[in-house]
């Protein structure tokens, strides 16, 4: 009997487990308070902002596919909409005088995305897998098409706008300046965080789990899957909704992008990039693709291609992201066989990079003669200067691709090698790989 | 009227062939290897981008043959060498594989031809109209898109019905795993379905590409179209594929040549409510909502029958 509870509920925590993991919470707090006194200039501010609407954004995405196993292509819908009543609210509370402060706003972008994923989640959500994405997919270009429409309420191409300072003050701040914006975009990150971590962790949240692995079981035991995938879309478009509304209040302005299925692809990038295995994934998967939009964008024309490029290795090579790559690292660790591991992986690093460095060279000077064929050939990508007519950067790039990919591919079976060798050892010592 | 009826009938017909020629593709390899390609219709816009360079350089028609081959080849490559490697990480890596294929390959075409419509033009040959009804010139080339893409689906429907080959791959559907013990090469079967499903889709684009336009972003709008069709024709179906793609094809030509509105049929608003949203769903025409007709039959298909039109499958 004992044995049977042990295993159906996990222990208490102990009060060491507990302090951890309520002062990681606090630490996060802090470090959201303090970050705009250290990064303090305009672009870093902005910066922050965009990393919080996405983490938002990127975890209400996860509740679909990490938690409950549903890849959605059409998030964006509960996003944009979420923003768009939100423009309109401000404007018809500024308009009116009513007594309703900025920093509560968000929460009408939240219930405007509950609204719209309770009408369209029901007949959504009906079916899983393959379905399920294409109806997603089907339903977020019905709603883009039909924002074209309607053009009173979306504003058609140009989009609407709206002026955020005009509403009820409190402790006399207008929300004017982005250092204003970004503790109110930090305040909701925080609690949006919270409330998505408290949800995994609710027996629906672990339903959903279930629902994820094996609907049938599920099903057996007496709940019904298809509601289990309702009340988690709900939910993921509750907080889809606050993250585009505090996009709208960053941008002050909604337009039809914001529903489109750019926004759609670039949450799913985020979320998968980070790892959708772990609930700190999208996190990191948010803030590492903000970076890299914002900083490749600076390094070469041509990034989107370099940003579907990795997202296609990440599929291919680390289905678990980024948080999954270093996750899998922690039993070695544990085991103290890291070391092992360490050498093998700096010497697959060298051939893997002058690989990268060998596609970056001739993406670039493709690009070089596709686009601008009549410019002069001396171009700059990620910092460097080569000139793209010259044979020798051809010979260059060629040597570096086909080399560096032979010598890689031995490489990495070696890294195999050095990988099963470590884990058996921790295996041995009784460390679950 | 009985002209407006002949004529978008025939479009209609047409638009439904050329989804059909792309949704059979997409069918056959989402029955065999259970992912739904997402970038099949980026092999739709090669086809038409290769057709364009390829007629560019040896004529139009070298274009029809070699196009589709070299998609073709690509799509072989693609299942070769990519998708059975995300195969083992399960289906949701291998759709988004595909995903993430379908954003490189369009972000590669922009690079290679540019954003804006590439001067893809009608071979003289067929440059002339076949016949006029009712006082309108129906162009030839409308003609031989049509014949080109019944050809296709008669070869194809004998191909499956009638052959050895047809054999082994409608078993392979069914029972890869039979098929594997009976000593046929599944993988192969599984790589040449693929390239030719491609292929096929590559054809549609080749043939497409002078009558439409020619564009990098033909990929991103034909998709979500070509799902709605398998999805409301049943995942795996292919006689439901093609009612569904003849379905769309006359819907949406049949909205865009009609002009009627709520205005037209009750009399203009009361100008109370001109500057309200009502007034934009009271005076929009049949013609401006015709591309989300498709997606409106989606939702009413998934609302009174989620298995698709001839659908067998729960998921």
């Amino acid at each position: 009997m004992s044995e049977i509870t042990s295993s159906a509920a996990p222990p208490l925590p102990a009060p060491a487990e507990k302090l951890k993991f309520y002062g990681l919470w606090v630490g996060a707090a802090i470090a959201l308070l303090l970050l705009p006194k250290i990064f303090s200039s305009g672009g870093s501010l902005t910066t922050f902002s965009l990393i919080g609407i996405s983490i938002i954004f990127a975890l209400s995405y996860n509740i679909l596919l990490g938690q409950t196993g549903m890849l959605s292509f059409g998030h964006a819908v509960y996003y944009g909409l979420g923003g768009f009543l939100v423009i309109h609210a401000i404007n018809i509370i500024g308009a009116n005088k009513l007594p309703m402060p900025l920093p509560i706003v968000p929460l009408i972008g939240g219930l405007t995305g509950l609204l719209f994923a309770v009408l369209l989640g029901w007949v959504s959500t009906k079916r899983s897998g393959t379905a399920f994405a294409m109806i997603s997919l089907g339903v977020a270009e019905l709603i883009a098409s039909s924002a074209l429409i309607l053009r009173t309420f979306f504003g058609g191409e140009a989009g609407i706008s709206a002026n955020r300072t005009k509403l009820l003050r409190v402790f006399d701040w207008n929300f004017g300046p982005q250092i204003q914006i970004y503790y109110l975009i930090a305040a909701w990150t925080v609690i949006a965080v919270i409330a998505m971590y408290a949800l995994t962790r609710t027996p629906l949240g672990r339903m959903c789990n279930a629902v994820r692995d094996n609907p049938e079981r599920v099903q057996f035991v007496g709940y019904d899957p298809h509601v289990v995938r309702y009340l988690a879309f709900c939910f993921s478009g509750f907080f889809a909704g606050i993250a585009g509304a505090l996009a709208a209040i960053n941008f002050e302005i909604a337009n039809s992008a914001y529903l489109g299925a750019v926004q759609s692809g670039t949450v799913l990038f985020a979320t998968y990039i980070g790892g959708v295995g772990f609930f700190i994934g999208p996190i990191v998967g948010a803030i590492f693709v903000t970076f890299l939009s914002l900083g490749l964008s600076d390094l070469t024309p041509v990034w989107q291609l370099y940003f579907g490029l990795i997202f296609i290795a990440v599929v291919v090579f680390a289905p678990g992201g980024i948080t999954g790559l270093l996750m899998m690292h922690r039993p070695l660790l544990k085991a103290g066989t890291l070391p092992r591991v360490l050498p093998s992986y700096l010497i697959a690093l060298v051939p893997t990079l002058a690989m990268i460095a060998g596609l970056a060279l001739s993406i670039e000077t493709i690009v070089h003669f596709t686009v601008s064929p009549g410019d002069d050939s001396h171009i700059k990508a990620f910092g460097v200067s080569f000139d793209a007519a010259s044979p020798y950067i051809w010979a260059m790039a060629a040597i570096l691709l086909i080399g560096g990919f032979l010598v890689a591919r031995r490489t990495w079976t070696w890294v195999g090698h050095a990988w099963d060798h470590a884990t058996s050892t921790a295996r041995e010592k009784g460390i679950a790989a | 009227m009985l002209e407006l009826i002949v004529i978008s009938t025939l479009n209609g017909v047409l638009f439904g062939m050329l989804l059909f020629l792309m949704a059979s593709g997409l069918t056959v390899i989402f029955s065999m290897l259970g992912v739904l390609n997402f970038a099949h219709a980026s092999f739709y816009m090669l086809g038409a981008f290769f057709g364009f360079q390829i007629s560019r350089w040896f004529g139009f028609w070298p274009a029809l043959l070699i196009a589709p081959l070299l998609a073709g080849a690509i799509g072989a490559g693609v299942e070769r060498f990519g998708l059975r490697r995300v195969h083992r990480n399960g289906h949701v890596a291998e759709l988004l594989f595909t995903f993430g294929l379908a954003f490189v390959i369009e972000e590669i075409v922009q690079i290679i031809w540019g954003k804006s419509p590439v001067d893809f033009r009608i071979p003289p040959v067929l440059d002339f109209s076949a016949f006029t009804i009712f006082s309108t010139n129906y162009p030839a080339y409308k003609m031989f898109m049509l014949l080109v893409s019944i050809a296709i689906f008669a070869a194809l429907l004998i191909v499956l019905k009638k052959t050895r080959i047809g054999l082994i791959v409608q078993a392979a559907l069914t029972h890869p795993h039979m098929v594997g013990h009976l000593g046929h090469n599944v993988g192969r079967i599984f790589m040449l379905v693929f390239g030719v499903g491609t292929a096929l889709a590559a054809v549609a684009g080749v043939i497409a590409g002078p009558a439409l336009v020619t564009q990098a972003n033909m990929a991103g709008l034909l998709g979500p179209i070509l799902f709605v069709v398998v999805v409301v024709g049943g995942l795996g179906s292919l006689p439901g594929a093609f009612v569904a793609s003849l379905l769309i094809g006359l819907v949406q030509t049949f909205a865009v040549s009609m002009n009627g509105s709520l205005s037209g049929a009750f009399g203009p608003l009361s100008p109370d409510y001109a500057s309200t949203w009502l007034a934009d769903i009271w005076s929009v025409t049949i013609a401006q909502i015709a591309p989300i007709m498709p997606y409106v039959l989606l939702v009413l298909i998934l609302i009174f029958r989620p298995m698709g039109l001839l659908g067998t499958r729960e998921t």
